[in-house]
C-alpha cells in the first residue's frame, strides 16, 4: 500500500496520462493489468482532433509524439470517467489542460461529478500552442491556474511539470505556492526528427516530445532536484519500464511512478514492475515503498 | 522506426476507385492482416492492410488518399510497420471460407492465395457495389469457389455477401475470414452469432488511428479496451461481443460516432 496525497494505491505504478486513457474501457483495462492508480488523457473545454499524424514514432532511444492533445471535451468524457471510476477499482486521476485559469476552472468544475480522486495539471505538455508548455515556462501562470482549480475543487491537485526549463525548481516552487498537493515530473522532453529523404520533419505537427528510455536520466534529475526542495510530494515519470527504473526513481525522491510509453512493452509492465519492486524491497529488508524514497540524497 | 523510405514501383488501377501501389520495398516477415503506416508527406499518415508483401491497395476516399493517388510510378511514401495481429492461417484441407467487402478484399485475397498454397479448402463471397468495382476477382478465382453479389445486380446476383452466407451450411467452416464495411461485418456476425460460429470466425475491423502501436488508446474498444491497432487489427468473433462492433466508433477526438 503506498499512500499518495491521501489516495491509497495498492502499488506505486500509475498510468502516466495520454496512454490509453481516452476511454472508460481502455483505463479500466489498464487497471486490471495491474496498475495501482489510472490518469486520465489530458481533458480540455472543447473537442479537440489533435495534430496530423504522423503523430508518434518509436526511435531507437525512445518515441516521439505529437498528438497535439486530443479528447473529446470534458462534457463527452464525463461519461467515460464515471465509468472508469466505477469498475477500475483503483484511484482516477483526472488529467486536464486549458489556456488560462478559467478554461482550467471550467474544466474542474465540469469533471468534478465524475468524482475524481485527483486532478493532474498538465501545464507541460510541449507541442500544443497555447497549451501545456505555453503556461508551465511561466511560474506566475501556473501558480495562478494552481489556485484556480484549487480553489474549486476539493481533492488532491497534482501539477504536472514540463522539463523544458531552467529551473524545474522555481516552477514546483510556484506550483506549491498555488495550492498543489503534489508534483508530477516530467512531461516529455521538446524533440524533432527529419526524413533525411524528403527533408520533411516527420511529425504531423513538424515537432513533438520526446520520451522512453532516453529522458531517464532527464527525470531522474528532475526529481532528484524537486526532492532536495519541496515539502510536498512528487511522482516520478519519464523512461520506466522495468523495476529497476522505478526503484531508480524513487530513490531520487519519487512516492510513486508513473509509466507512459512503457506500454508498448505490453500491459504487463504495471504487475512486472510492481512485483519487481516489491521484491527488491523485502530482499533489502525495507517494508514500504517511503523507506527509500529519496535515499540517493543521502549518499555523499 | 522512422518512416522507410520507399518508392513506388507501380500502380494498377483496379477498379474505379481502387488502386495498387507496388513498393521497393518488401515486408517479407509480415503477416496476412498486419497493415503499415503510410504517410503521404505534408498531408496525413493513414492505415492501409498489405495486400502482397510489397503493395497496398487503396480506395480514394479523402485528403490523404486522395493526394496518393496524385503520386505517379517513380514517386515516394513512406511506410512504418507491418503492426499489429493478422489472420490465422488456416492448417493444410482445412475447409475456410473468405467473407470481402468492396476494398475489404484488400487482405483477403492474399490469405485465399496463401490458403490455397497450402492446401486448404477455399469458398469466397465477394461483394461490390457494382460489377466494376469487385476486387481482386481473378486472384480468388485462382484460389477457390467465389460467389459474387453487387448492390446493383450488375454482376450475378443482386444483393449482398449476407444473402449468400444465409444459405451456406456454415457448419462445414473450420474457419471464416470477414472485411469489409462495419455494418456489412455486423450482419455477417449476427448469422454466425446465430449459427454458433464465431469462435471460428475472424473479423478485420477498422478504427481511427493516431500512434499505430498500441500506446496512445485512440483506437481502444468499449467495453473490452481492446486496442485495434495493436490486440487487432483482426479480432476473434469472441472479442466482439457486448463491445461497440458494430454500434459506434470514435472519431479523431475521441467522440462516439454511431453507425447508421
Ligand atoms: C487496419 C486498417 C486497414 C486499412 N486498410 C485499408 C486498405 O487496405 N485499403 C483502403 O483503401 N483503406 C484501408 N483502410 C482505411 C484507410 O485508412 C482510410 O480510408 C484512410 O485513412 C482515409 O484517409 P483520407 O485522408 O483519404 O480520408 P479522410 O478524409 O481523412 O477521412 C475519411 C475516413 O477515413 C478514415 N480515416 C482517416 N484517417 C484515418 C486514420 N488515421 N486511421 C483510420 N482511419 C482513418 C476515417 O474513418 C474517415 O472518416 C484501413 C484502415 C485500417 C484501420
Ligand atoms: C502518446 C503520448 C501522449 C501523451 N499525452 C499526454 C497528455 O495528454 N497529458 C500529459 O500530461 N502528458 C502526456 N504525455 C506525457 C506522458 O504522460 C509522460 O509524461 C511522458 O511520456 C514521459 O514518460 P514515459 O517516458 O514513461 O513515456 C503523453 C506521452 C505520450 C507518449
Amino acid at each position: 500500500m503506498v499512500n499518495v496525497t491521501g489516495l491509497r494505491l495498492k502499488n506505486p505504478t500509475i498510468l502516466a496520462a495520454g496512454i490509453m486513457g481516452t476511454t472508460g474501457a481502455s483505463l479500466i483495462r489498464v487497471a486490471q493489468q495491474g496498475a495501482g492508480a489510472v490518469v486520465t488523457k489530458s481533458i480540455g473545454p472543447e473537442p479537440k482532433d489533435g495534430h496530423n499524424n504522423p503523430s508518434m514514432v518509436k526511435l531507437d532511444f525512445g518515441y516521439l509524439n505529437a498528438m497535439g492533445l486530443p479528447n473529446p471535451s470534458y462534457e463527452d468524457f464525463l461519461p467515460e470517467l464515471k465509468k472508469a471510476k466505477q469498475k477500475s477499482g483503483v484511484p482516477v486521476i483526472a488529467s486536464i489542460f486549458g489556456s488560462n485559469e478559467d478554461e482550467f476552472r471550467k474544466v474542474a468544475q465540469g469533471l468534478m461529478s465524475g468524482k475524481p480522486d485527483a486532478f493532474e495539471l498538465n501545464v507541460s505538455c510541449p507541442h500544443a500552442m497555447g497549451y501545456g508548455t505555453s503556461l508551465g515556462t511561466d511560474s506566475k501562470m501556473v501558480k495562478a491556474v494552481t489556485s484556480a482549480v484549487c480553489e474549486v475543487v476539493n481533492v488532491p491537485v497534482w501539477v504536472k511539470l514540463t522539463p523544458n526549463v531552467t529551473d524545474i525548481v522555481a516552477i514546483g516552487k510556484a506550483a506549491e505556492a498555488g495550492g498543489a498537493d503534489a508534483l508530477v515530473a516530467i512531461n516529455t522532453v521538446r524533440g524533432m526528427a527529419i526524413d533525411i529523404h524528403s527533408g520533411y520533419p516527420v511529425l504531423g505537427n513538424r515537432f513533438g516530445g520526446l520520451s522512453g528510455d532516453a529522458i531517464r536520466p532527464i527525470a531522474i534529475k528532475c526529481v532528484y532536484d524537486l526532492y532536495a526542495n519541496m515539502d510536498i510530494p512528487i511522482i516520478g515519470v519519464g523512461g520506466i519500464s522495468t523495476w529497476q527504473h522505478a526503484v531508480e526513481m524513487i530513490m531520487a525522491g519519487a512516492s510513486a511512478v508513473q509509466i507512459g510509453s512503457g506500454v508498448y512493452e505490453g500491459l504487463n509492465v504495471f504487475f512486472n514492475v510492481s512485483e519487481g519492486i516489491n521484491n527488491f524491497l523485502k530482499e533489502h529488508g525495507y517494508k514500504k515503498t517511503e523507506e527509500i524514497t529519496g535515499i540517493a540524497h543521502e549518499r555523499f | 522506426m522512422i518512416p522507410i523510405n520507399s518508392k513506388i514501383t507501380k500502380i494498377v488501377a483496379e477498379t474505379p476507385s481502387t488502386r495498387t501501389f507496388f513498393f521497393d520495398y518488401s515486408f517479407e516477415y509480415a503477416g496476412i492482416g498486419q497493415f503499415v503506416m503510410v504517410w503521404i508527406r505534408g498531408v496525413d499518415e493513414i492505415p492501409m492492410a498489405l495486400s502482397y508483401k510489397n503493395a497496398i491497395t487503396v480506395q480514394k476516399v479523402g485528403d490523404a488518399t486522395s493526394r496518393l493517388f496524385e503520386i505517379e510510378e517513380g514517386g515516394f511514401v513512406g511506410l512504418r510497420g507491418p503492426f499489429g495481429k493478422g489472420f490465422t492461417i488456416p492448417k493444410k484441407r482445412e475447409n475456410i471460407l473468405l467473407i470481402a467487402g468492396g476494398v475489404g478484399a484488400a487482405p483477403l485475397a492474399s490469405l485465399a492465395e496463401k490458403a490455397f498454397s497450402e492446401y486448404s479448402y477455399v469458398t469466397i463471397i465477394l461483394g461490390a457495389r457494382n460489377v466494376d468495382e469487385l476486387l481482386f476477382m481473378n486472384r480468388f478465382l485462382q484460389c477457390g469457389h467465389v460467389y459474387i453479389t453487387t448492390d446493383d445486380g450488375s454482376a450475378h446476383r443482386c444483393g449482398f455477401v449476407t444473402d449468400v452466407l444465409e444459405e451456406l451450411d456454415v457448419s462445414v467452416y473450420d474457419r471464416i475470414y470477414i472485411c469489409g464495411p462495419e455494418m456489412m461485418m455486423k450482419k455477417v456476425f449476427d448469422i454466425l452469432e446465430k449459427e454458433q460460429a464465431l469462435d471460428r470466425a475472424e473479423f478485420s475491423l477498422h478504427r481511427y488511428f493516431k500512434c499505430g502501436i498500441g500506446i496512445c488508446g485512440a483506437c481502444c474498444m468499449d467495453e473490452t479496451g481492446l486496442r485495434v491497432c495493436k490486440d487487432g487489427p483482426v479480432f476473434n468473433g469472441k472479442d466482439l461481443m457486448d463491445t461497440e462492433f458494430g454500434k459506434y466508433a470514435r472519431d479523431a477526438s475521441g467522440r462516439k460516432k454511431w453507425f447508421l
